[in-house]
């Protein structure tokens, strides 16, 4: 029985004429962290964008192939995605918390989806907060602006956002780039123990952080999958010359 | 033009130090056993004191890799590199450890020792002093066959380790009143025996550095 929660199979992606992914197929395993990797423009953040469909916001992009979440297209005509995302949460490179207290950020969403309980509500955010190892910090100021919060709690804060709606695949478009190197390996932490729950789609510039969290790395080249495997073998000894040359700083 | 020049630089500059080191190494082990065949105190002394120089180079060359690790994250490869260069410098350390230990026991078995008793020894040390060379080589050249040969001459200098031990006991058994002296034959040829193994530890090193697989060559 294989442990697949995405599979993607010969995925093109086109911004009008211009192809950003190039024939790319790839088995993402649940509760794992898949960390995606490569220069700026190789295309890693339009594959991540693919998973929730965010690339439909873009005006002029076709996409081709089979993008199965748990066995569903998720490009197919019936597709709500809206529901696709609650499903497929995201987390962006700067936190952005909304001008609103902390609580009502996570709450945010679960209204949206029609919880309107306060009990419930409470609960969730509380969890959320929790799962998000914010709550400790927070637990006294619910009500107070979320703008007020560190750089690194939003960002945590965000996470809880995306946890709140009770996601199954979390996607992350380099999440700590924008946070100091404290915060960073709280996150990473963070991402250790959420691994458990969720499955885990990483973007990430930072060749240690990708070494240091995920299970599986993927490099990406102009659009290309290069070499797709255990993050282990991947930064210790990569089969293609090119991952070698990225890894080692070498590239370009 | 690499965008890691500087860096390139360092591990060009982490190899020559390493080679420097081995090529002290190797003149101390030679000098140790020209003390032991030729008796002469004198190359006994220098081989011993000339240790400090490459204990200070150990340190000094493992304290740039240190400095590399730390402030050039090196992965793949160059992670390899610098961790075969340190398993290396224990290796090449450890190895004049050992000619310090034989020029030590040469000046013991200084004056009494018979020719018989001597007669395999040479032909040990040629090809323990080879294994060294070679395991350098291979190093240098980034030579896995090489490596891989080191496996079968280690076990050849184990055989010959076996028979001088064998000889050099019956040996003290018929002239008792030579063992004060015979005895240290006996650990010549056991460190001997020890270098050898180091130099395989470093093909081993070398395949390491190479294919990025741990194996046991002996």
């Amino acid at each position: 029985m294989d442990n697949n929660k995405i599979v993607v199979d010969s995925l093109n992606l086109y911004y009008k004429d211009f192809q950003a992914l190039n024939n790319i197929s790839i088995d993402i395993k649940a509760n794992q962290i898949t960390a995606l990797i490569g220069p700026s423009g190789c295309g890693k953040t339009t594959f991540l964008r693919v998973l929730n469909r965010m690339n439909d916001l873009i005006d002029g992009v076709k996409v081709e192939g089979k993008v199965l979440l748990d066995g569903e297209d998720i490009y197919g005509p019936e597709v709500d995605v809206v529901q696709l995302r609650k499903k497929v949460g995201q987390v962006f490179q700067h936190p952005n918390p909304f001008p609103m207290s902390v609580y009502d950020n996570i709450a945010y969403g679960p209204r949206i989806h029609g919880i309107k309980d306060k009990r419930k509500l409470d609960e969730i955010v509380e969890n959320s907060l929790c799962r998000a190892a914010l709550w400790e910090e927070v637990r006294d100021r619910l009500f107070q602006s979320a703008l007020g919060l560190s750089g690194g709690q939003q960002q945590r804060l965000c996470i809880a956002r995306a946890l709140a709606v009770d996601p199954e695949v979390i996607l992350m478009d380099e999440p700590t780039s924008a946070l100091d190197p404290v915060s960073t390996l709280k996150i990473e932490e963070l991402l250790r123990e959420l691994k458990s729950f969720y499955t885990i789609i990483i973007v990430t510039h930072n060749m240690q952080q990708a070494a240091r969290v995920s299970d599986v790395t993927a490099f990406f080249l102009t659009g290309n999958l290069i070499e797709y495997g255990d993050t282990e073998v991947l930064f210790t000894k990569p089969c293609d010359r090119r991952t070698e040359d990225y890894i080692t700083g070498r590239f370009g | 033009m690499s965008n890691r020049a500087t860096f390139d630089n360092e591990l060009l500059n982490l190899q020559q130090d390493i080679l420097r080191m081995a090529s002290l190494v190797e003149q101390n082990i030679f000098d140790a056993l020209e003390a032991l065949f030729n008796r002469d105190p004198q190359i006994a002394k220098k081989v011993i004191t000339g240790d400090d120089a490459i204990d200070r180079l150990r340190y000094e060359i493992e304290d740039k890799c240190i400095k590399l690790v730390a402030t050039q994250q090196p992965m793949a490869r160059d992670l390899r590199v610098i961790f075969t260069g340190i398993k290396i410098l224990t290796n090449l350390e450890r190895m004049g450890d050992h000619a310090v230990d034989i020029a030590r026991a040469a000046m013991c078995v200084c004056g009494g020792v018979p020719e018989k008793a001597l007669k395999k020894i040479p032909r040990m040390a040629r090809l323990t002093q080879d294994m060294v060379r070679d395991g350098l080589d291979a190093y240098v050249n980034g030579d896995v066959e090489k490596a891989r040969t080191l496996c079968a001459k280690d076990d050849e200098v184990d055989e010959i380790f076996n028979l001088v031990f064998q000889a050099l006991v019956e040996y003290m058994q018929e002239n008792p009143t030579t063992i004060p002296c015979v005895v240290y034959l006996l650990f010549v040829a056991r460190y001997l025996e020890r270098i050898a193994d180091r130099a395989t530890n470093i093909g081993e090193d070398v395949i390491y550095l190479v294919t990025g697989e741990m194996q046991e060559l002996n």
